[in-house]
């Protein structure tokens, strides 16, 4: 039976959500790293994503965003990079001096260079 | 302090029951020490460098061992306190091997005992070569080599936080304090002896209490680029590279997360000694839910037993670090001083 016949009968089929940590790779976050080594000091309070403009009104969560660079979570990067309005307000309650905007903007780089097979 | 010295008897030769023995003997009293071990010491004894500042913990222990070269202190070792009772005016200790000391005091420092890591099956501590407690990798930082159970070179640890305390499947609730420190140094020092190798902690809360303990968890991830999850790790496998397998949820992500680590490292809590409870139980002394000893206030009472002439010192109470034991120990002998000055 196909996939389509089995819908038929409201079966589907998910994708895993597990994050399959030996099954990604890490070129993103190494890219920001190295141009924004503060990144690494971020350790998740959500400070930013509190003071989030964008994200009162869309699914925006910039701590969430960094949490898959970390993990090399690639997909769901893509489309929270395209959220931000780079206003700076995250920038100005980071208790561990992230340069949050900047992290963003070279997320944003960093995919572009990824769909181009630059990185 | 006029005529014969008043004489105490400390039960435990570790950080809390040293610094108690020497601070008595500097003030003129007569003490001691039941070491159960070959030596004096305590834990420390195994530790390799201390947080929060990576010192050598062989300037810790000097001091210790120049603490206790007292001749007013007596250091009995291979011998542990059964039971403690009053004795006319004082009170009187039987020892392992039926002898009996007499004494004006006890002060109580029989510290604590590393959580039996056999006991979370799921991470197959005594089952899969390449999981470790935390005072197995100080003992590697000892003979300064990380390796995996084959003599091979590992490029990923994991430092599994929590084994042990705040689990009620275990019978532990409580928080051993210590651990969340240790393991960011633990991962600093690997990264600094394995520059390739990756390092995570796998966290509930990153308990960082002590001064400059935060510092030291924003220097591991400034400078040393050790991987914080938070999540707590359910359970460990074997693939058939022979690599360990992890599960564990990613709750910064909202994500189950699954990762190969060649070596995964228990960060093992803080439990009541067992020959502090065999004393305790045998002298009446009073325990907490915690099963530690219970001290008659948790604010102004915490050198206090119920017991007349009976003191506590160190970790016997509760889980501590070397600082906060040292001056538990300093405090219970002002206490102690105090007990004897008005007898």
């Amino acid at each position: 039976m196909s996939i389509d016949q089995a819908n038929k009968f409201g079966f589907t089929i998910n994708r895993s959500r597990l994050i399959d940590y030996d099954a990604s790779d890490r070129k993103v976050r190494d890219y920001i790293t190295a141009r924004e080594p503060s990144f690494r000091l971020c350790f998740a309070c959500g400070g930013c994503t509190a003071a989030c403009t964008a994200g009162h009104h869309t699914t925006f969560n910039l701590r969430r965003m960094n949490t898959y660079i970390r993990r090399g979570e690639i997909d769901p990067l893509r489309e929270e990079v395209t959220r931000c309005m780079l206003c700076g307000k995250c920038l100005l309650v980071c208790p561990r001096g992230v340069n949050t905007r900047n992290v963003v903007a070279v997320a944003a780089e960093a995919i572009r260079k990824l769909d181009r097979n630059e990185l | 302090m006029k005529g014969t010295p008043q004489h105490v008897i400390i039960a435990g030769g570790g950080v809390a029951g040293i610094e108690a023995a020497g601070t008595l003997a500097d003030l003129g009293y007569r003490v001691t020490l039941v070491e159960k071990g070959d030596e004096p010491g305590g834990h420390i004894l195994q530790w390799h460098a201390l947080f929060p500042d990576r010192r050598p913990a062989g300037e810790v222990k000097s001091y210790l061992r120049k603490r206790i070269e007292h001749r007013n202190i007596n250091i009995i070792t291979r011998t542990t306190v059964e039971k403690i009772r009053h004795h006319g005016g004082g009170v009187a200790v039987n020892l392992s091997g039926g002898t009996e000391e007499k004494a004006d005091a006890v002060i109580v420092a029989t510290g604590f005992e590393l959580f039996d890591a056999r006991r979370k099956e799921e991470y197959g501590y005594g089952i899969y070569d390449n999981v470790i407690t935390s005072a197995e990798l100080e003992e590697m930082f000892n003979r300064n080599r990380i390796v995996k159970a084959d003599g091979t070179v590992p490029s990923r640890i994991g430092l599994i936080h929590c084994v042990g305390s705040r689990d009620e499947k275990v019978n532990n609730n409580h928080c051993s304090k210590v651990c969340c420190v240790t393991a960011v140094k633990q991962a600093i020092e690997i990264r600094k002896m394995l520059p390739s190798c990756e390092v995570f902690c796998f966290y509930m809360d990153m308990r960082m209490y002590g001064p400059y303990y935060e510092e030291l968890y924003r220097e591991a991830q400034e400078f040393h680029n050790v991987n914080f999850i938070r999540g707590k790790v359910s359970e460990a496998s074997v693939n058939i590279n022979n690599r360990l397998v992890i599960k564990v949820e990613d709750t910064l992500a909202g994500r189950p997360l699954r990762m190969e680590l060649d070596i995964m490292v228990l960060m093992v809590g803080m439990e009541m000694a067992g020959s502090g409870m065999k004393l305790a139980e045998a002298s009446g002394m009073k325990r907490g839910i915690n099963r530690f000893l219970e001290t008659t206030d948790h604010h102004y009472g915490n050198n206090l037993s119920s017991i007349k002439g009976v003191f506590y010192a160190g970790t016997c109470t509760a889980p501590m670090n070397i600082t906060d034991t040292i001056s538990h120990a300093r405090a219970a002998v002002a206490e102690t001083v105090r007990y004897l000055n008005g007898k």
